[in-house]
């Protein structure tokens, strides 16, 4: 019975897989006319017609339903409640990590600097996002655009206002959450889909405005950005006025790598300082009240708390962090294009925040390093890339939509030692 | 000063076609025990969304004497712009301040706090958590205090969870302080939520139905509880319950609903007697009139 049940819906299913990929697959061009390419529609839908089958038959028996509700079930589980206290291998490593990735690119060479410090901005955007979505919920599909504002404060302030790196991390921080809550108090008030659709056009619309105002932005060709300096030493075989190469200065020969050597320091730097933010911005009350944001903005409001000015205060922390990770972008390249900062790059954080959980700072740094490595070093396989990304959030979704790390909160105890009351009890028992 | 913490004059809430409330008055005495009773549908659930400002009051005035000042809910929430507006400048910037940051929270600030019929709690977050956000506006809330983790700040820490514990003592929690608010049970969960609306140290609570899908011993506890709200932590307590026992027992005053308008107002003794409140609604159930 359950075997013709089961082969009924892989029928149905192969049907269906035979409307959709039919003409996709089964129409070959050539040049004016076309081919009929009737096996490659009959292996498709053999595999979509077995695998329907397969599934049908294993969740009609009692072991296979479990199996899969598991996954429905999982979401309670993978939330765990801890003692502050407990240190995590992870906690423990993080100096060496550190330590590590700091002296990295002695031993590397300028390529794969160059793809470090990239993965490394990618961190910081996803941290910057992960404030957003993860922590407060809020879906933003155009986080890229703040990040064009941060790379484009660097080119076009030095250019028209003669600003440097130093000075514009700080105003392009300043400028991108500016620009953030200019759009976001309007739009913060509307419930989550809308905020989607007009974010997704506000990164649109800076993309087609750096693109199309050539008179300010020099359009598609792009404005080239200085690089950074340490204490007004230049990264330059020959420096400009006023300023002494960094070579020179410590009479060493010129090495075109010690220039992205400094980036990648800087920009390593700058994560460091994003995830002790991260770490400590959880802990305080405006990290907790995004989260309850998250959970319940009914019960917020009931509370007394402006769910408008806290999610702009989530939304700004995130386009500030946006807008340094611009800055680093464009002082990496000396050069910024609006190219740079199209819808996709907006889908690729977000999939490093949902591949890496939604809140889980650890998940972001893995996501945003296997994301930004994985296509180099399979270079042949990049254009998969998205099919790839695709599929693995899908899983994820499925399996654990919380992400691939547990999160845990803290345990909390009164000044009267309340709180720890059962624990201490069941650590007797066991002792 | 008024005697009244809350008034409400002539209120009419109007969803579409439908006329959710029609004209509804009454007033709420200042430390008393206030109960809104009536059938299924009644309306009672939309009073309460209107005086905490879910909703906006299609037409009437809604006026909370708390934190010795008079507020004017339908101000707090935000009115469109007046004609006069144009000469009153000081009108115009309230009008201008309350569009851009009024809104719900500014009933609960004012000092009304209040708890849902279907249970709205942080549900992934851990009880104490529950009650410290609750505490957003006394806490300190400086980023830089914050980020490197001052003295003050462990202090203004310490201090909100302290006064979570105080009130799970209260509410007999304590043992379930550092569990997930999800993960309790459903009466649990009702005296989380009071005790997460009385950390915002309002004047007054309302509680919707805080007595739904308890069992008779919790009822019993909960009667004791909400009779504590007024003579421990001096509140004026309005409740919606459909247990009527327990309705007779803990209100001074009672208030019946039917079809969007008060058919009666008055102490238990007199609603038990009023003969339309038993065609309206006690007369449905004889048995539960004569417990
Ligand atoms: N947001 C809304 N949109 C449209 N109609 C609504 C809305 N809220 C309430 N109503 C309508 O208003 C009427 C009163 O509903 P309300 O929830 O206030 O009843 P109640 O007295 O609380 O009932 P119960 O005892 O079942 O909780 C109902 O007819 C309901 O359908
Ligand atoms: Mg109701």
């Amino acid at each position: 019975m359950n075997i013709k049940h089961s082969f009924l819906d892989a029928f149905v299913a192969a049907i269906l897989a035979t409307i959709v990929f039919g003409p996709i697959m089964g129409i070959v061009l050539d040049g004016y006319s076309f081919n009929l390419d009737v096996p490659r529609v009959a292996i498709i839908v053999g595999i979509i017609f077995v695998g329907r089958f397969v599934f049908q038959l294993t969740i009609s028996t009692q072991g296979g339903r479990d199996f899969f509700q598991q996954f429905e079930k999982g979401r309670a589980g993978s939330i765990e409640v801890t003692d502050p206290g407990i240190k995590t291998v992870l906690a423990k490593a993080i100096p060496f990590i550190m330590l590590a990735a700091a002296i990295l690119p002695f031993f590397i060479g300028k390529y794969w600097i160059t793809i470090l410090i990239l993965a490394y901005i990618y961190i910081l955007l996803g941290l910057g996002l992960n404030i957003v979505v993860g922590l407060a919920g809020l879906l933003d599909l155009g986080f890229v655009a703040f990040y064009a504002i941060g790379a484009y404060g660097l080119a076009l302030g030095s250019e028209y206002l003669g600003i440097g790196f130093w000075i514009a991390l700080p105003m392009s921080a300043i400028l991108a959450a500016s620009f953030g809550a200019i759009l976001g108090f309007p739009v913060l008030r509307m419930h989550g889909d809308y905020l989607a659709i007009v974010t997704l056009g506000f990164g649109e619309i800076i993309r087609l405005v750096l693109n199309n105002w050539s008179a300010f932005t020099h359009g598609p060709n792009g404005a080239s950005a200085p690089p950074a300096t340490l204490f007004n030493l230049e990264f330059k075989r020959t420096a400009a006025e006023g300023y002494t190469p960094f070579h020179e200065f410590f009479n060493i020969d010129y090495n075109s790598t010690h220039r992205y050597i400094f980036i990648y320091l800087l920009v390593l730097i700058a994560v460091a300082f994003a995830l002790r933010l991260k770490h400590r911005l959880v802990k305080m009350p405006i990290g907790r009240a995004w989260e309850a944001l998250r959970e319940n903005e009914i019960a917020c409001r009931s509370l007394g708390m402006n769910h408008v000015t806290i999610k702009l205060s989530a939304f700004m922390m995130g386009a500030a962090i946006a807008g340094v990770a611009g800055v680093f972008f464009a002082a990496k390249d000396g050069f910024v294009n609006p190219a740079s900062f199209s819808f996709i790059e907006s889908a690729l954080i977000l999939a490093i925040v949902v591949l890496g959980g939604l809140g889980s700072t650890v998940g972001v740094v893995i996501a945003a390093l296997l994301v930004i490595l994985i296509p180099e070093v399979m270079r042949e396989f990049s254009e998969y890339r998205y099919l790839v990304f695709g599929l693995l959030m899908v899983i994820m979704m499925i399996i654990r939509p919380r992400g691939l790390i547990t999160i845990k909160r803290d345990r909390k105890f009164s000044t009267k030692g309340e709180g720890a009351v059962v624990e201490t009890k069941q650590g007797e028992g066991a002792a | 000063m008024s005697k009244n913490i809350l008034t409400i004059d002539k209120l009419s809430m109007r969803f579409g076609g439908i006329l959710a409330l029609d004209n509804v008055s009454f007033e709420v005495e200042k430390g008393s025990i206030t109960a809104l009773i009536g059938p299924n549908g009644a309306g009672k659930t939309t009073v309460f969304n209107c005086i905490t400002g879910f909703y906006k009051a299609t037409s009437g005035a809604l006026t909370l004497h708390t934190r010795q000042e008079p507020t004017s809910i339908n101000k707090v929430l935000g009115q469109p712009f007046q004609l006069d507006d144009i000469f009153k400048p000081r009108q115009l910037a309230s009008r201008i301040f309350y569009k851009m940051f009024g809104g719900t929270h500014r009933v609960n600030m004012a000092g009304l706090a209040r708890t849902f019929q279907n249970i709205q709690l942080f549900n992934d977050l851990t009880v104490i958590e529950n009650l410290q956000i609750a505490q957003h506006n006394t806490v300190n809330k400086s980023l830089f205090a914050g980020v490197f983790n001052t003295k003050a700040f462990k202090e203004s820490e310490q201090a909100s969870i302290d006064r979570a514990y105080e009130l799970l003592e209260v509410f007999n929690l304590t043992a379930d302080a550092n569990r997930l608010a999800g993960e309790m049970s459903y009466g649990q969960q009702r005296r989380l939520e009071i005790a997460r609306a009385i950390c915002t140290n309002p004047e007054m609570i309302a509680l919707d139905e805080p007595a739904a899908g308890l069992n008779p011993n919790e009822t019993e506890a909960l009667a004791k509880m909400i009779q504590m709200l007024r003579t421990e932590f001096k509140m004026t307590v309005m409740l919606i319950e459909h247990d009527m026992g327990m309705v007779m027992k803990v209100s001074d005053f009672i208030i019946v609903l039917d079809h969007g308008e008060v058919i009666a107002k008055g102490t238990p003794d007199e609603i038990l007697n009023n003969p339309k409140v038993i065609a309206a609604y006690l007369g449905v159930d004889d048995d539960e009139v004569a417990a």
